[in-house]
Protein backbone atom coordinates (compact mmCIF):
# COMPACT_ATOMS: atom_id res chain seq x y z
CA UNK A 1 0.00 0.00 0.00
CA UNK A 2 0.85 3.65 -1.00
CA UNK A 3 -0.07 6.61 -0.29
CA UNK A 4 0.01 9.55 -3.28
CA UNK A 5 2.93 11.75 -3.81
CA UNK A 6 2.49 15.57 -3.77
CA UNK A 7 3.95 18.47 -3.71
CA UNK A 8 3.27 21.91 -2.13
CA UNK A 9 5.48 25.08 -2.16
CA UNK A 10 4.77 29.06 -2.56
CA UNK A 11 4.44 30.43 -5.77
CA UNK A 12 3.97 33.83 -6.97
CA UNK A 13 0.01 34.45 -8.74
CA UNK A 14 -1.20 37.30 -10.33
CA UNK A 15 -4.17 38.62 -8.52
CA UNK A 16 -6.63 41.79 -8.59
CA UNK A 17 -5.09 44.85 -11.14
CA UNK A 18 -2.29 42.59 -11.88
CA UNK A 19 -0.84 42.76 -8.40
CA UNK A 20 1.68 39.88 -7.87
CA UNK A 21 1.48 38.02 -4.37
CA UNK A 22 2.25 34.57 -2.64
CA UNK A 23 0.12 31.71 -3.01
CA UNK A 24 0.19 28.44 -1.45
CA UNK A 25 0.11 25.03 -4.13
CA UNK A 26 -0.51 21.54 -3.40
CA UNK A 27 -1.16 19.20 -5.50
CA UNK A 28 -0.14 15.54 -6.41
CA UNK A 29 2.98 14.57 -8.51
CA UNK A 30 1.62 11.82 -10.55
CA UNK A 31 1.04 12.30 -14.18
CA UNK A 32 -2.85 13.36 -14.64
CA UNK A 33 -5.29 15.50 -15.35
CA UNK A 34 -6.41 17.24 -11.77
CA UNK A 35 -9.52 18.90 -11.00
CA UNK A 36 -8.47 22.62 -9.31
CA UNK A 37 -9.91 24.40 -6.38
CA UNK A 38 -9.19 27.64 -4.85
CA UNK A 39 -9.12 27.27 -1.33
CA UNK A 40 -10.00 30.75 0.58
CA UNK A 41 -8.55 31.55 3.92
CA UNK A 42 -10.50 33.09 6.63
CA UNK A 43 -10.16 36.26 8.67
CA UNK A 44 -7.65 35.34 10.48
CA UNK A 45 -5.61 34.87 7.84
CA UNK A 46 -3.04 32.56 5.86
CA UNK A 47 -2.11 30.49 8.25
CA UNK A 48 -0.94 26.92 9.33
CA UNK A 49 -4.34 25.78 8.82
CA UNK A 50 -5.47 26.74 6.01
CA UNK A 51 -2.22 25.56 3.93
CA UNK A 52 -2.97 22.13 5.85
CA UNK A 53 -6.13 21.83 4.05
CA UNK A 54 -4.56 22.72 0.85
CA UNK A 55 -2.37 19.91 1.25
CA UNK A 56 -5.60 17.56 2.22
CA UNK A 57 -6.92 18.39 -1.44
CA UNK A 58 -3.94 17.27 -2.97
CA UNK A 59 -3.90 14.25 -0.74
CA UNK A 60 -7.22 13.50 -2.56
CA UNK A 61 -6.57 13.85 -6.11
CA UNK A 62 -6.69 18.02 -6.58
CA UNK A 63 -4.38 20.60 -7.40
CA UNK A 64 -5.22 23.30 -4.64
CA UNK A 65 -4.32 26.86 -4.69
CA UNK A 66 -4.46 28.78 -1.42
CA UNK A 67 -3.78 32.59 -2.07
CA UNK A 68 -2.85 34.78 0.31
CA UNK A 69 -5.65 37.97 0.28
CA UNK A 70 -3.79 39.50 2.67
CA UNK A 71 0.08 39.87 1.30
CA UNK A 72 -0.61 43.31 0.38
CA UNK A 73 -0.86 44.42 3.89
CA UNK A 74 2.83 44.49 5.28
CA UNK A 75 5.50 42.29 6.96
CA UNK A 76 4.71 39.71 10.04
CA UNK A 77 3.55 36.31 11.14
CA UNK A 78 0.04 35.18 9.62
CA UNK A 79 -1.57 36.34 13.31
CA UNK A 80 0.48 39.93 13.13
CA UNK A 81 -0.95 40.30 9.61
CA UNK A 82 -4.35 39.09 9.99
CA UNK A 83 -4.65 41.57 13.03
CA UNK A 84 -3.48 44.78 10.78
CA UNK A 85 -6.28 43.89 8.55
CA UNK A 86 -8.86 42.91 10.84
CA UNK A 87 -7.82 46.74 12.65
CA UNK A 88 -8.32 48.09 8.93
CA UNK A 89 -11.51 46.66 8.68
CA UNK A 90 -10.41 43.84 6.49
CA UNK A 91 -10.19 43.84 2.62
CA UNK A 92 -11.76 44.89 -0.26
CA UNK A 93 -14.67 42.46 -2.12
CA UNK A 94 -13.49 43.86 -5.11
CA UNK A 95 -10.16 42.81 -4.67
CA UNK A 96 -10.58 39.26 -3.33
CA UNK A 97 -12.57 38.80 -6.16
CA UNK A 98 -9.85 39.34 -8.08
CA UNK A 99 -7.29 37.30 -6.33
CA UNK A 100 -9.91 34.87 -6.57
CA UNK A 101 -9.82 34.94 -10.03
CA UNK A 102 -6.28 35.41 -10.62
CA UNK A 103 -6.02 31.92 -8.58
CA UNK A 104 -8.50 29.81 -10.91
CA UNK A 105 -6.20 31.39 -13.74
CA UNK A 106 -3.53 30.26 -12.18
CA UNK A 107 -4.83 26.08 -11.95
CA UNK A 108 -6.32 26.74 -15.51
CA UNK A 109 -3.07 27.09 -16.65
CA UNK A 110 -0.91 24.58 -15.23
CA UNK A 111 -0.37 21.70 -17.42
CA UNK A 112 -1.89 19.31 -15.00
CA UNK A 113 -5.05 20.88 -15.11
CA UNK A 114 -8.56 18.67 -16.34
CA UNK A 115 -10.23 22.51 -17.16
CA UNK A 116 -12.74 22.68 -14.04
CA UNK A 117 -11.76 24.56 -11.11
CA UNK A 118 -13.77 24.92 -8.02
CA UNK A 119 -14.06 27.43 -5.33
CA UNK A 120 -14.19 26.73 -1.32
CA UNK A 121 -13.89 29.28 1.84
CA UNK A 122 -14.18 29.06 5.30
CA UNK A 123 -15.83 31.62 7.76
CA UNK A 124 -15.32 35.04 6.17
CA UNK A 125 -13.82 32.80 3.17
CA UNK A 126 -17.25 30.92 2.67
CA UNK A 127 -18.98 34.04 2.57
CA UNK A 128 -16.24 35.20 -0.11
CA UNK A 129 -16.72 31.72 -1.91
CA UNK A 130 -20.24 32.50 -2.68
CA UNK A 131 -19.18 36.34 -3.51
CA UNK A 132 -17.05 35.22 -5.92
CA UNK A 133 -19.41 32.67 -7.51
CA UNK A 134 -21.63 35.17 -8.21
CA UNK A 135 -19.41 37.52 -9.69
CA UNK A 136 -16.90 35.10 -11.48
CA UNK A 137 -17.16 33.31 -14.22
CA UNK A 138 -17.34 29.53 -14.98
CA UNK A 139 -16.83 28.57 -11.32
CA UNK A 140 -17.59 24.72 -11.87
CA UNK A 141 -18.47 24.43 -8.47
CA UNK A 142 -18.31 26.57 -4.89
CA UNK A 143 -18.77 25.35 -1.16
CA UNK A 144 -19.14 27.95 1.74
CA UNK A 145 -18.55 26.53 5.04
CA UNK A 146 -20.09 28.22 7.30
CA UNK A 147 -19.57 31.66 5.43
CA UNK A 148 -21.06 34.83 7.34
CA UNK A 149 -22.61 38.26 6.65
CA UNK A 150 -23.67 36.60 3.68
CA UNK A 151 -26.66 38.01 4.56
CA UNK A 152 -26.78 41.63 6.23
CA UNK A 153 -29.59 42.71 8.33
CA UNK A 154 -27.77 45.91 9.36
CA UNK A 155 -27.15 47.93 6.07
CA UNK A 156 -24.74 50.19 8.63
CA UNK A 157 -22.31 47.24 8.33
CA UNK A 158 -22.32 47.46 4.30
CA UNK A 159 -19.44 50.01 3.65
CA UNK A 160 -17.10 50.63 0.79
CA UNK A 161 -14.87 47.78 1.12
CA UNK A 162 -17.98 45.56 1.17
CA UNK A 163 -20.76 47.55 -0.30
CA UNK A 164 -23.07 44.04 -1.49
CA UNK A 165 -24.41 41.71 0.57
CA UNK A 166 -23.68 38.64 -0.82
CA UNK A 167 -26.89 37.58 -1.18
CA UNK A 168 -28.32 40.62 -2.86
CA UNK A 169 -25.90 38.64 -5.86
CA UNK A 170 -27.61 35.29 -5.93
CA UNK A 171 -29.40 35.96 -9.06
CA UNK A 172 -26.13 35.58 -11.00
CA UNK A 173 -24.96 31.94 -8.99
CA UNK A 174 -24.26 30.11 -12.19
CA UNK A 175 -22.18 26.92 -9.94
CA UNK A 176 -23.43 24.30 -7.92
CA UNK A 177 -23.54 25.35 -4.35
CA UNK A 178 -22.48 23.39 -1.21
CA UNK A 179 -23.02 25.34 2.24
CA UNK A 180 -22.02 23.68 5.26
CA UNK A 181 -23.26 25.13 8.80
CA UNK A 182 -23.23 24.31 12.66
CA UNK A 183 -26.35 24.75 14.23
CA UNK A 184 -24.60 26.37 17.08
CA UNK A 185 -22.97 29.16 14.99
CA UNK A 186 -24.13 33.26 15.43
CA UNK A 187 -22.64 34.35 12.25
CA UNK A 188 -24.10 32.82 10.18
CA UNK A 189 -27.21 31.94 12.86
CA UNK A 190 -29.38 29.20 11.62
CA UNK A 191 -32.57 31.58 11.12
CA UNK A 192 -29.78 33.09 8.65
CA UNK A 193 -29.35 29.79 6.81
CA UNK A 194 -32.64 29.36 6.62
CA UNK A 195 -33.32 32.41 4.55
CA UNK A 196 -30.57 31.70 2.14
CA UNK A 197 -31.46 28.36 1.42
CA UNK A 198 -35.44 30.13 1.09
CA UNK A 199 -33.71 32.58 -1.89
CA UNK A 200 -31.43 29.74 -3.86
CA UNK A 201 -34.80 27.66 -3.51
CA UNK A 202 -36.85 30.66 -4.99
CA UNK A 203 -34.05 31.41 -7.48
CA UNK A 204 -33.82 27.84 -8.75
CA UNK A 205 -30.30 27.49 -8.03
CA UNK A 206 -28.44 23.93 -8.16
CA UNK A 207 -27.57 23.86 -3.72
CA UNK A 208 -27.03 21.37 -1.06
CA UNK A 209 -27.11 22.65 2.72
CA UNK A 210 -26.25 20.38 5.43
CA UNK A 211 -26.58 21.69 9.21
CA UNK A 212 -24.71 20.15 11.77
CA UNK A 213 -26.02 20.17 15.60
CA UNK A 214 -23.85 20.39 18.15
CA UNK A 215 -21.30 22.00 16.04
CA UNK A 216 -20.33 26.21 16.07
CA UNK A 217 -17.94 27.61 13.89
CA UNK A 218 -14.96 26.12 12.57
CA UNK A 219 -16.08 23.12 13.53
CA UNK A 220 -13.43 21.81 10.95
CA UNK A 221 -10.62 23.38 12.52
CA UNK A 222 -8.40 20.93 14.35
CA UNK A 223 -7.13 24.07 15.82
CA UNK A 224 -9.67 25.59 17.93
CA UNK A 225 -11.53 24.12 20.56
CA UNK A 226 -14.38 24.23 17.95
CA UNK A 227 -13.41 21.33 16.15
CA UNK A 228 -16.09 18.83 16.05
CA UNK A 229 -14.67 15.28 14.77
CA UNK A 230 -17.66 13.22 13.69
CA UNK A 231 -19.12 16.53 11.79
CA UNK A 232 -15.89 17.76 10.30
CA UNK A 233 -15.47 13.81 9.08
CA UNK A 234 -18.79 13.83 7.54
CA UNK A 235 -18.22 17.26 6.21
CA UNK A 236 -15.27 16.34 4.42
CA UNK A 237 -16.91 13.58 3.01
CA UNK A 238 -19.49 15.70 1.70
CA UNK A 239 -17.07 18.11 -0.13
CA UNK A 240 -14.97 15.69 -1.73
CA UNK A 241 -18.25 13.47 -3.03
CA UNK A 242 -19.58 17.21 -4.32
CA UNK A 243 -16.36 18.30 -5.70
CA UNK A 244 -15.58 15.19 -7.36
CA UNK A 245 -18.91 15.39 -8.84
CA UNK A 246 -19.03 18.72 -10.31
CA UNK A 247 -15.16 19.32 -11.46
CA UNK A 248 -15.09 15.48 -13.31
CA UNK A 249 -13.56 16.19 -16.63
CA UNK B 1 -18.25 34.05 14.90
CA UNK B 2 -15.52 36.00 13.07
CA UNK B 3 -16.31 39.70 12.69
CA UNK B 4 -14.13 43.02 12.25
CA UNK B 5 -15.75 44.47 15.13
CA UNK B 6 -13.03 46.20 17.11
CA UNK B 7 -13.02 49.10 19.85
CA UNK B 8 -10.28 51.23 18.92
CA UNK B 9 -8.29 53.18 21.85
CA UNK B 10 -6.11 56.05 21.45
CA UNK B 11 -3.59 55.14 23.83
CA UNK B 12 0.01 56.69 25.11
CA UNK B 13 2.60 54.62 26.27
CA UNK B 14 5.34 52.05 25.70
CA UNK B 15 5.01 48.13 25.36
CA UNK B 16 7.71 45.63 24.90
CA UNK B 17 7.43 43.81 21.86
CA UNK B 18 9.35 41.03 20.14
CA UNK B 19 12.21 43.67 19.07
CA UNK B 20 12.05 45.23 22.76
CA UNK B 21 10.41 48.47 23.85
CA UNK B 22 8.51 50.32 21.11
CA UNK B 23 5.97 53.47 21.29
CA UNK B 24 2.00 52.77 21.21
CA UNK B 25 -0.54 55.00 20.05
CA UNK B 26 -3.00 52.53 20.17
CA UNK B 27 -4.93 49.17 21.69
CA UNK B 28 -7.47 47.66 19.43
CA UNK B 29 -9.34 45.75 21.30
CA UNK B 30 -12.46 42.81 20.22
CA UNK B 31 -13.49 39.82 21.28
CA UNK B 32 -13.47 36.73 18.88
CA UNK B 33 -12.30 33.49 17.89
CA UNK B 34 -8.52 33.46 19.41
CA UNK B 35 -5.50 32.53 17.78
CA UNK B 36 -3.41 31.01 20.14
CA UNK B 37 -5.51 31.08 23.99
CA UNK B 38 -7.56 27.66 23.73
CA UNK B 39 -10.68 29.29 24.21
CA UNK B 40 -13.48 29.45 21.82
CA UNK B 41 -13.56 33.08 22.21
CA UNK B 42 -11.19 35.43 23.83
CA UNK B 43 -11.11 39.12 24.59
CA UNK B 44 -7.62 40.38 22.33
CA UNK B 45 -6.15 43.29 22.76
CA UNK B 46 -3.15 44.44 19.99
CA UNK B 47 -0.70 47.17 21.15
CA UNK B 48 0.63 48.91 18.07
CA UNK B 49 1.93 52.17 17.00
CA UNK B 50 -0.18 53.09 14.01
CA UNK B 51 1.79 56.43 13.14
CA UNK B 52 4.87 53.76 12.76
CA UNK B 53 2.26 51.64 10.24
CA UNK B 54 1.89 49.30 12.58
CA UNK B 55 4.91 47.28 11.64
CA UNK B 56 4.31 44.82 15.47
CA UNK B 57 2.42 44.51 17.82
CA UNK B 58 2.38 43.15 21.28
CA UNK B 59 -0.87 41.17 21.78
CA UNK B 60 -2.65 39.27 24.39
CA UNK B 61 -5.70 36.53 24.32
CA UNK B 62 -7.87 36.59 27.72
CA UNK B 63 -10.71 34.90 29.12
CA UNK B 64 -13.64 36.85 29.37
CA UNK B 65 -13.51 36.35 32.94
CA UNK B 66 -9.77 37.49 33.38
CA UNK B 67 -10.74 40.17 30.71
CA UNK B 68 -12.96 41.84 33.63
CA UNK B 69 -10.55 40.97 36.91
CA UNK B 70 -8.07 43.01 34.64
CA UNK B 71 -10.45 46.22 33.87
CA UNK B 72 -11.10 45.46 37.91
CA UNK B 73 -7.55 45.42 39.08
CA UNK B 74 -6.40 48.14 36.39
CA UNK B 75 -8.74 50.94 37.66
CA UNK B 76 -7.55 49.90 41.37
CA UNK B 77 -3.99 49.96 40.64
CA UNK B 78 -4.35 53.68 39.52
CA UNK B 79 -6.69 54.45 42.55
CA UNK B 80 -4.00 53.33 45.04
CA UNK B 81 -0.75 54.12 42.52
CA UNK B 82 -2.55 57.57 42.06
CA UNK B 83 -3.05 57.94 45.80
CA UNK B 84 0.33 56.97 47.07
CA UNK B 85 2.07 58.95 44.14
CA UNK B 86 0.35 61.81 42.80
CA UNK B 87 0.37 64.62 45.06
Amino acid sequence: MSYPSLIAETVTFTGHNGDRGEAYYARPTRAEKFPGIVVVHHLPGWDEWIIEVARKFAHHGFAATCPHLYFRNGPGSPDDVGARVRASGGVPDDQVVGDVAGGMAFLRAQPNANGKVGIIGFCSGGRHAYLCACRIDHVDAVVDCWGGNVIVDDKSQLNVKRPVAPIDLTENLRAPLLGLFGNDDQNPAPEQVNRTEAVLRRLGKDYEFHRYPDAGHAFFNTKRTAFRAEQAADGWAKIFAFLRKHLAA
Amino acid sequence: MCSYIIEKTAVSGSAKGPNGWMRIDTANVYFDHPYHAPLDHALAIDFVCEADGAKERVAVELSAESARALVKNILAALASGEAAHVR
